[in-house]
């Protein structure tokens, strides 16, 4: 491949400036590359005629008016579950495949008042459902790393396509979806960076939920740098999501750091079984560079963390009862043909927009939100939560607690499609998502960072995760060990 | 989209059922009766959208992509609705708690279009709250008696859209305008009692318009019956009772239904529904102790300042300062535009209190009645009124004229026009002309010789049936100029 997957958004500018490149030129290079990895299924739909008018008007700003914005002529690409004014937003559903919005999610129009350029909607999971990718009406994204028309290994997911479509070039950031690991796990697999913010410092309007108390917009680009610039756009207070917190934004600086005030914690219940060799070995290793760089590690506890994925897994099936249930044929999607009856119609329409593990988890959700389960299975998973979190809050207490903890994003590296697909849903989730649903249930910050590369030279990646707000200083840290591993570009 | 449920409880022992007339229910059942009212509050947007909250509007204009539960859409509270709730359960003397959430209650139908409606089941706005009222309906109850029910919680609620079927196409339309709108609910008599209580103070309070046929006030009951020391038998809930008289007969007829179910060796069955926390809002929290209020908290302290008097004080008022009796004073605070005619009536001079209310009450009401038009769509002016009642009460007119001349003004529906216009455009005015009189009285002691010897014959008495005789001839006749008429022949 070229250099399109070495840029970062100050060297685009920075030739911009210098008219080695300019915002239309350089779109349409992004556009012929998502072209030329057409096999790896990252997008849904590449929104070609929008970018080259988003171009324009960015060019327009870089050289006639001469006030560019921070991401003036910069590609970027939304995961199709983030809604796009008069652009389809289907979910990868069969429910939403003639759905377009009417409305822009804030994420989305903030990107776009910073003059981003938006060249395409993502491949994911139907509905964010999902851990690789691989189940989307659009069939499954593939990783770039390795990739071989017959043996390809899976992106991660559920936002494979944005992972995808920034590892491979086609963009410099991406627009992810994080609620149990959704963003770091495919960002970890595809060897770029991946930030889960904290819960409510990133608007969720217009980002079409999958559990609503988890869901994060994530960030995917290929350096911290270049996520705390993604950041600083998109964060801050939303009148639309009442969630949102309310303090106003301080937008992130980068520094270099002194690491010898920063504490960082190695929880030992991450340490668990079918975690490989390799990734162990990395976890060590970066442990060993951070104390070189004189920071204090310790090992800590966190005691339910094991509890996490079965929390996890009922908590999202309610709501995902709960939130799927305005599918219904009336509004909007899909509507099924018959006329017999409304029960009829709802049935049929359900039955045929949503796939299986949708519709699992429905049923699933809706047994534990019984009545007479009610505070069997619900109340309980809520107690259990609080558990969790209460775990994190320890761990960070301002009085003998870390500032940081460092944890691998997933327990290997990316798995071969057919062995993936051989397993039920469930499991594939139980397992990719052991080290990062923790921070979803918690609600803190984490980011995913590609470390190095396995035997069989694919990306392996490490996550930090912080207190509430602790943005500035876990993405310092993270720039930090990014310079010290120099990962290598996709070639 | 905006609810405010008031919920209570009101126990009925059957005898005291039996005696007011609901023979149907036997003796051995005791039936215990809960009540829901919606009340839909008189906002100018929804309670999570910022669409037009309205009624009578076309079909599917005030929609919101959130009332239409457009995928990626999330609610944000209406400020305006937290405070008419909380204004409402200072009224009804709840306690508003100072951290409310929301629930999600589900269940599908084609005009819930998130197929869960957004409530306050958990931790409502304000809960255990009381409210009296007095139970009288005229031919029913000889005297009012006063009665208190228990308010459980008040808590804000969306209401549903409408659904439109066409039976013939086999087709549902759904219209989305009142996604969001309030109800009310009550039992028996003492049950319609009690909603017109609850309308009267919302109206007070400007909460909720209150008018039942536009569904801004709806009443849901909870029935369930058992035998006296058992436990109460399966709820059921009788949904949408459209006016306060529906109420009694809907509950009578769910208590003899479960009534004949149980003494048949059957069981009520109850669906289950389930309830979840509302994850995309946040806890509601209110100030309970300062005046200091900001964005997202309002001071309750503040909307206390600004509660108008309610209807039990003004009966109050009017049986303490105008010495109205108990029953004048309800039936006149019912009729919120005939109190506000009585107030005006009775500030500006003195007339007599208990002759204007019964002018009002009895008159003018029945005049409207025949009319079937209600008080609130009463055309007529203070000032026409005035003129009335002083030309009735000064006995200008008689009765009959007085009612005559009100009907004609509720015809031409003219503020201009005067009562003196109509009754002497009409030849109504009273006959005072003497020498008319004169030949009248003449004619009724000429028919009358007996009693006029009577008279004679120091029976003074029957002066007043001779009077009587004169009026019943002529309806028009100024009874005070024709009776010294009158005395000075009989004296000749």
């Amino acid at each position: 491949m070229n250099k399109l997957t070495g840029y970062t958004i100050k060297m685009v500018h920075q030739a911009y400036a210098e008219k080695m490149l300019t915002p239309t030129s350089f779109i349409d290079l992004s556009l012929q590359r998502t072209k030329q990895s057409r096999d790896l299924n990252a997008f849904v739909c590449v929104t070609e005629d929008t970018a080259e008018t988003h171009s324009i008007e960015s060019e327009k700003r870089f050289y006639i008016s001469k006030q560019p914005k921070v991401l003036d002529g910069i590609p970027i690409a939304m995961k199709d579950n983030f809604c796009t004014s008069n652009i389809p937003t289907t979910c990868a559903s069969e429910m939403l495949k003639n759905f377009v919005p009417s409305y822009d999610a804030t994420v989305y129009s903030r990107l776009r008042r910073a003059g981003a350029c938006l060249i395409g909607k993502c491949n994911l999971d139907e509905f964010a459902m999902g851990s690789g990718t691989v189940d989307s009406i659009f069939g499954p994204t593939r990783n770039p790393w390795q990739y071989d028309k017959k043996k390809w290994r899976i992106s991660g997911g559920s936002s494979g396509g944005s992972a995808v479509a920034v590892a491979s070039g086609s963009c410099l950031a991406a627009i992810g979806s994080d609620t149990g690991g959704s963003t770091r796990n495919p960002a970890a697999l595809c060897g770029v960076v991946g930030l889960k913010p904290t819960y409510g410092l990133v608007s969720r309007h217009g980002l079409i939920p999958l559990v609503n108390s988890m869901d994060v917009p994530g960030i995917l680009a290929r350096t911290v740098e270049d996520v705390a610039t993604i950041l600083n756009v998109v964060a801050g207070p939303d009148i639309n999501d009442s969630t949102t917190i309310k303090k106003p934004f301080e937008p992130i600086t980068l520094k270099d750091i002194d690491l010898s005030q920063v504490r960082i914690g190695i929880p030992k219940e991450y340490h668990c079984e079918g975690m490989s060799r390799e990734v162990i070995d990395i976890w060590g290793l970066v442990a060993d560079l951070l104390e070189h760089q004189k920071a204090q590690l310790e090992v800590v506890s966190l005691p339910y963390t094991s509890a996490s994925i079965a929390v996890y897994s009922i908590l999202n099936q309610c709501e995902v009862a709960s939130n799927m249930s305005r599918y219904d044929g009336i509004e909007y999607g899909l509507r099924a043909n018959v006329n017999s009856s409304t029960e009829e119609l709802y049935a049929l329409t359900r039955h045929q927009g949503f796939n299986k593990v949708v519709r699992s988890r429905i049923l699933a959700g809706n047994y534990f939100l019984l009545t007479r389960n009610y505070v069997k299975y619900f109340i309980k998973t809520l107690k259990l939560r609080r558990l969790i979190m209460d775990d994190f809050k320890k761990v960070f207490s301002p009085d003998g607690g870390v500032d940081l903890l460092l944890t691998p994003t997933t327990l290997s590296d990316a798995p071969l499609y057919h062995e993936f697909v051989a397993k039920h849903n469930r499991d594939q989730c139980a397992f990719q998502d052991y080290c990062t649903q923790p921070a979803n249930m918690a609600g803190i910050p984490a980011i995913s960072i590609p470390i190095t590369l396995s035997k069989n030279n694919l990306p392996l990646s490490l996550q930090l995760m912080g207190p509430p707000l602790s943005e500035e200083l876990m993405l310092n840290v993270a720039k930090k060990i990014e310079s010290l591993v120099k990962f290598p570009i996709l070639k | 989209m905006k609810f405010m449920k008031v919920c209570r409880r009101l126990s009925y022992e059957h005898k005291s059922l039996v005696a007011r007339g609901y023979s149907t229910v036997s003796e051995k059942w005791q039936s215990v009766v809960g009540l829901e009212v919606h009340a839909q509050l008189n906002t100018e947007s929804k309670l999570f959208s910022g669409a037009q909250n309205t009624f009578g509007g076309v079909v599917n204009n005030c929609v919101s992509l959130f009332d239409a539960a457009v995928p990626g859409t999330l609610p944000v509270l209406n400020r305006k609705c937290v405070e008419l709730g909380i204004m409402t359960a200072l009224a009804l003397s709840c306690k508003v708690n100072e951290i409310s959430t929301f629930d999600r209650k589900h269940y599908f139908y084609a005009d819930l279009p998130t197929g869960y409606q957004i409530t306050q089941q958990r931790n409502p706005l304000a809960s255990d709250g009381v409210i009296n009222f007095q139970v009288f309906t005229p031919g029913i109850h000889k005297k009012p008696y006063r009665k208190s029910s228990k308010i459980k919680q008040i808590q804000l609620e969306q209401d549903s859209g409408k659904s439109l079927h066409d039976a013939e196409l086999k087709r549902s339309l759904i219209d989305l305008n009142r996604a969001g709108a309030p109800l009310i609910e009550l039992d028996g008599e003492e049950a319609a009692a009690l909603v017109k209580e609850l309308v009267l103070i919302v109206q007070r309070l400007g909460a909720c318009t209150g008018r039942m046929e536009e569904g801004a006030l709806r009443v849901d009951a909870n029935v369930s019956i058992r035998r006296p020391g058992d436990p109460l038998s399966t709820r059921t809930e009788i949904k949408n009772i459209g006016s306060v008289r529906g109420v009694a007969g809907a509950i009578r007829h769910e208590i003899e239904r479960q009534k004949t179910i149980l003494d048949n060796g059957g069981h009520i069955i109850n669906e289950t529904r389930a309830y979840m926390p509302e994850p995309n809002l946040p806890p509601l929290r209110v100030n309970l102790k300062t005046d200091i209020e900001h964005r997202d908290v309002l001071s309750v302290p503040l909307i206390q300042g600004k509660i108008p008097e309610l209807p039990e004080q003004s009966r109050k008022k009017l049986i303490e300062d105008f010495g109205l009796r108990p029953e004048t004073s309800i039936q006149l605070v019912n009729e919120p535009t005939l109190l506000d005619y009585f107030q005006n009536l009775t500030s500006d001079k003195t007339r007599n209190p208990n002759k204007v209310a019964n002018f009002l009450i009895n008159d003018l009401l029945t005049v409207l009645n025949k009319r079937k038009l209600s008080a609130d769509d009463c055309p007529l002016t203070v000032k026409q009124l005035k003129e009335l009642t002083d030309m009735l009460l000064s006995k200008d007119i008689n009765l009959e004229i007085c009612r005559n001349v009100l009907d004609e003004l509720i015809v031409i529906s003219d503020d201009d026009v005067s009562p003196l216009d109509v009754v002497e455009e009409k030849g109504w005015k009273l006959q005072s002309n003497e020498d008319e009189l004169t030949k009248l009285c003449i004619e009724v002691l000429e028919n009358n010789p007996k009693l006029v010897k009577q008279y004679k014959s120091g029976k003074t008495k029957v002066f007043k049936a001779l009077l009587g005789i004169l009026s019943k001839s002529n309806n028009k006749v100024d009874m005070s100029v024709a009776s010294k008429i009158m005395e000075g022949l009989l004296k000749k």
